[in-house]
């Protein structure tokens, strides 16, 4: 059955814009229509009557009548199945541009009752159902396609129930403040890295196991917090960070102007973002330089997930 | 949190859907032609194993052929599509067609509605009390069904959907009986005349041959109920008046072409007595009432012989007043075309008996005299009453008079106006029931087709018609104490007029007091019942404006209380059971100056109010926060037990 019951009472009804944290779908907010099935039993319904009247069948009065209160009893059960229950946005992890951005929706139950059949669906996204106990959370994962790098808002969605008879469909329009990084497609294939500049010092060995103290530095975003000088950091100075030589011998510096010239934008960020996952996967430290910021060379997660957050949100107008 | 499944069309529920749609069908068994009883089993028991197999279901195409096919046979067998039984059975194979079908949601929602339709179908058969219960029970679990495919993850547990669907009816329920009490009611049919199957009726025809009464005597089938305003006339005073038969043909004696009545040649002596009788339908035109009927009813005419013929053929169950005389004379002015007719005997027949009413009437000089000679002959020759009478032949009343003399009711009653006649005294046989079982528990009194009974009428001048039952010569018994009593032992009675154990016997009233008040209260509920209710309840002139507004009324005040109920749980906190019992303990401590610091932990709390009490408390007071501390904040689920000890060692601190 389509997610949307009626698109005429989605512009009647009043609209409630972006929410923050927890949202409790009250009373006012939670809309009720019957479906085709419940026009269906409706049909049924009368045809009962009139079987019962031309035949003066009083038990089939009281099997059409036991019908009809059971839909009466249905449209509240149906309602209530959704009134006051309450939604959180959950964890969104990034990710690259064509795939699916999953968004965790945290449904509380706070009723002592179970809610069967709650789902959730987007408009570019199939439903998804949970089954929330009484006094109980859970969650429902939305996925939706990502087509451009950037922020992609999860946007207006719609928890709706049909339980437990399916007759009438309850739902409630909820846009959460839930957002989720897409970090550009990278490039398909392995482009050569730009050649890496050897680090002062020693050079040669890989450095395995030759973890010894080189000095500080100023801190960057993205270095690890195990490297950060915690100690120097306590007595009061600036955010330093530990350096180690022969960890890293060679720095390489992923530079927008190294990528070709011909490329456009869009396609000079994904070579960026290949690079960027070549680097950390060779364990080569790795810089960022795009027109308006640099990220200094470094390594680990964290060092990754900065490179990819400025390329995904590299603005080519603003320079940053 | 639990799995999404892309299908809920599960096999259990498949199963489940199916079977509860056998349970409706299982009544039909017996009422549908034998090859569509099977076609449905297999079909059904096919349609599960496919399930449970996770096999494919037939092409459409073949459906097609089938259902066209199934639309032939029932044509052929029944002649028509669209009478009642055909239309069942069509239905029936319609829904057996459909299972094979199903294949999403929407056609098990399809089925279930259909299901529906079935259970309404049962009724066109059977409304009894038992029959109700049953269907109630099957509508329970064909709603549990569509509860079930409501579910969007794979619940195995049928019990809350049992549960769901039992709790939903329930709550229905308020708003049926609302509906049903106050929802406008019209008088059907709305078109066509629904053909109720005449044969399935048992009762009294308008014509009477040997061996006729006797087998409706073997059936414990109620033809009526009687409610008394004032204590109910003597068991002898009780005769149903129903048909008159006056034409005999050498076997069969008939009635018919009565016409209505016109003059007033009655004269009564006393009050009329005043009852309610509720008539089961018989398919026929007979209202019954006690010999003498003193008033006219509305939709039914008087015939000139005092029957009373409903202007329709009672196909619903009835209910009307009636009054009766017990005291009358009446006829005395009979036209003489009707005497003549109350004389008429086929030639050729029954010589011997002819011969016999010869010799009486030259010994006689009344009609009265030749009536208590022929209830002499009975009284004084062997004459036996049986429900088994011997089998007779052209000259019946021949060989029952002189060779038999083993008989029922309508054999003496025939004979008795054969002798009359051929005598020259004008007589007619009446037939009707006799009798009647009162039940202390509804304090009304039961007829039963068992208790049919014919007798005569004999035309005597100025007297003018007057009730003879020879039967009454025979066995007295008969008429003082009811047919049971009046058999001889071995006779083969119907169960429910045994008199043989008192708790049996008492069981029965009950079951009868309940079905009796089922069919007055519930089957009974006729517009006409319910302007009634509407008059008690204060309309003055009650109209279907008033009900309308009477039924929203009501309904919406019912569901605004359902409303409120439902909510009641929306708002309901369902306390916390390791937190409560530990605020209790706090409260506690509190009451002695004793109670946690904001900001003070559970640890620090119980550890500071440990040193300032008894070494005894202090450590039950440990022990409790530890147990507190394990239940709330540790790695494992709090376990049911261990919850139970922390609210038993709460309530035995003492400080």
């Amino acid at each position: 059955m389509p997610p949307s019951p009626s698109p005429v009472a989605d512009w009647i009804l009043p609209q409630h814009g972006t929410e923050h944290g927890p949202v409790v779908l009250t009373q006012r907010r939670v809309y009720i229509l019957p479906t085709g099935l419940g026009l269906l039993f409706a049909v049924t319904i009368v045809l009962l009557l009139i079987g019962s009247i031309n035949y003066n069948l009083s038990l089939g009065y009281v099997l059409t009548f036991l019908l009809a209160g059971l839909g009466v009893v249905a449209m509240l059960h149906t309602w209530r199945n959704l009134a006051r229950l309450s939604l959180r946005p959950g964890r969104v992890s990034p990710v690259y541009a064509g795939e699916h951005a999953v968004f965790a929706i945290t449904l509380e139950n706070h009723a002592g009752f179970d809610r069967i059949a709650i789902g959730i669906s987007a408009e570019a996204a199939t439903a998804s159902y949970a089954d929330i106990p009484a006094q109980a959370a859970a969650s429902i994962n939305i996925a939706l396609p990502t087509a451009r790098r950037g922020w992609l808002p999860l946007g207006r969605f719609r928890v709706f129930t049909t339980f437990p008879l399916g007759l009438f469909r309850a739902w409630s329009n909820v846009e959460l403040d839930e957002r989720c990084l897409v970090y550009p497609q990278p490039e398909p294939g392995d482009p050569p890295l730009p050649i890496a500049t050897a680090v002062a010092g020693e050079s040669g060995l890989h450095g395995r196991g030759a973890e010894d103290f080189a000095g500080l530095r100023e801190y960057h975003p993205g270095d690890s917090p195990r490297h950060v000088a915690w100690k120097a950091y306590a007595r009061g100075d600036q955010l330093l960070t530990k350096q180690f030589g022969g960890r890293a011998s060679s720095e390489v510096w992923l530079d927008w102007a190294t990528t070709p010239g011909h490329f456009g934008v869009e396609q000079r960020l994904a070579r960026l973002t290949r690079w960027v996952l070549m680097a950390e996967a060779d364990a080569t430290a790795y810089g960022l330089k795009l027109p308006g910021r640099e990220i200094p060379p470094g390594l680990g997660a964290n060092h990754r997930e900065a490179c990819l957050q400025a390329l995904a949100l590299y603005d080519p107008k603003g320079g940053r | 949190m639990s799995i999404p499944v892309a299908e809920n069309l599960s096999t259990g529920r498949v199963v489940a859907l199916i079977g509860s749609l056998a349970l409706v069908v299982a009544p039909h068994a017996v009422r549908i032609p034998l090859w569509i009883a099977l076609i449905a089993t297999s079909v059904m028991i096919l349609r599960a194993a496919l399930a449970w197999r996770g096999r494919g279901l037939p092409p459409p195409r073949l459906l097609v052929v089938l259902a066209i096919g199934s639309i032939v046979g029932i044509w052929l067998s029944f002649g028509m599509l669209f009478n009642r039984d055909a239309a069942v059975a069509l239905l029936v194979l319609m829904l057996c067609l459909k299972m094979m079908e199903l294949r999403s949601l929407r056609d098990a929602v399809v089925l279930i509605l259909l299901g529906y339709f079935l259970v309404i179908t049962n009724f066109l058969y059977s409304q009894t009390l038992p029959m109700a219960l049953y269907l109630l029970g099957c509508v329970w679990l064909i709603t549990a069904c569509l509860v079930a495919f409501q579910y969007r993850t794979a619940t195995p547990d049928p019990r809350p959907m049992l549960r769901m669907s039992g709790l939903m009816l329930a709550q229905a329920i308020p708003l049926m009986l609302v509906f049903f009490l106050l929802f406008p009611r019209v008088q059907g049919p709305l078109w066509g005349l629904p053909q109720a199957s005449a044969s399935a009726l048992s009762g009294l025809s308008d014509s009477m041959s040997p061996g006729s009464l006797s087998s409706l005597s073997l059936s414990d089938a109620v033809a009526f109920r009687v409610e008394f305003d004032s204590p109910p006339p003597k068991a002898n005073k009780l005769y149903w008046r129903g048909p008159v038969l006056w034409d005999f043909d050498g076997r069969t004696w008939r009635g018919g072409d009565a016409a209505p009545r016109i003059g007033r040649d009655i004269e009564t002596v006393g009050t009329p007595i005043r009852y309610t009788i509720t008539l089961e339908p018989h398919n026929m035109r007979w209202m019954f009432a006690i010999d003498l009927p003193a008033q006219r009813l509305e939709g039914a005419l008087q015939t000139q012989d005092f029957q009373l013929l409903s202007i329709r053929p009672v196909r619903a169950r009835q209910r009307y007043a009636m009054s009766s005389h017990l005291d009358y004379r009446y006829g005395a002015n009979e036209p003489r075309r009707n005497l003549a007719r109350a004389l008429q005997l086929p030639e050729g027949f029954n010589p011997r008996a002819r011969k016999l009413a010869a010799d009486l009437y030259a010994r006689s000089s009344t009609a009265d005299e030749v009536v208590q000679s022929v209830l002499a002959l009975f009284r004084g020759q062997p004459f036996y009453y049986t429900l088994v009478p011997p089998e007779l032949g052209r000259d019946g009343i021949d060989e029952f008079l002189f060779e038999t003399r083993r008989g029922f009711c309508e054999h003496y009653a025939a004979s008795f106006v054969f002798l009359m006649r051929a005598a020259g005294v004008p007589a007619r046989i009446v037939t009707g029931y006799q009798g009647g079982v009162l039940n202390p528990i509804g304090n009304y009194l039961i007829v039963r087709q068992s208790e049919a009974h014919a007798w005569a009428e004999v035309w005597m001048g100025d007297e003018g018609w007057v009730r003879v039952d020879p039967t009454a010569a025979v066995s007295p018994m008969r008429i003082e104490a009811g047919i049971a009593g009046a058999v001889p032992a071995g006779d083969p009675l119907p169960l429910m007029v045994r008199t043989d154990s008192e708790w049996l016997k008492r069981l029965r009233f009950s079951w009868d007091a309940a079905a009796n008040g089922w069919n007055q209260w519930v089957l009974g509920y006729t517009p006409e019942r319910q302007m009634q209710m509407l008059q008690r309840a204060g309309f003055a002139r009650p109209n279907w404006q008033n009900l309308a507004v009477a039924l929203m009324a009501v309904t919406s005040f019912v569901t605004a209380i359902l409303c409120m109920l439902l909510l009641a749980r929306l708002r309901r906190r369902v306390p916390d059971p390791v937190l409560s019992p530990w605020l209790a303990l706090q409260a506690k401590l509190t009451r002695i100056g004793l109670g946690p610091r904001p900001g003070e932990g559970p640890m620090h709390w119980s550890e500071r109010a440990a040193t300032a009490l008894p070494a005894e408390v202090a450590d039950r007071l440990r022990s409790l926060a530890d147990l507190y501390v394990r239940l709330r904040y540790g790695r494992d689920r709090a376990k049911g037990r261990e919850v139970a000890e922390l609210r038993r060692g709460v309530r035995a601190l003492r400080v």
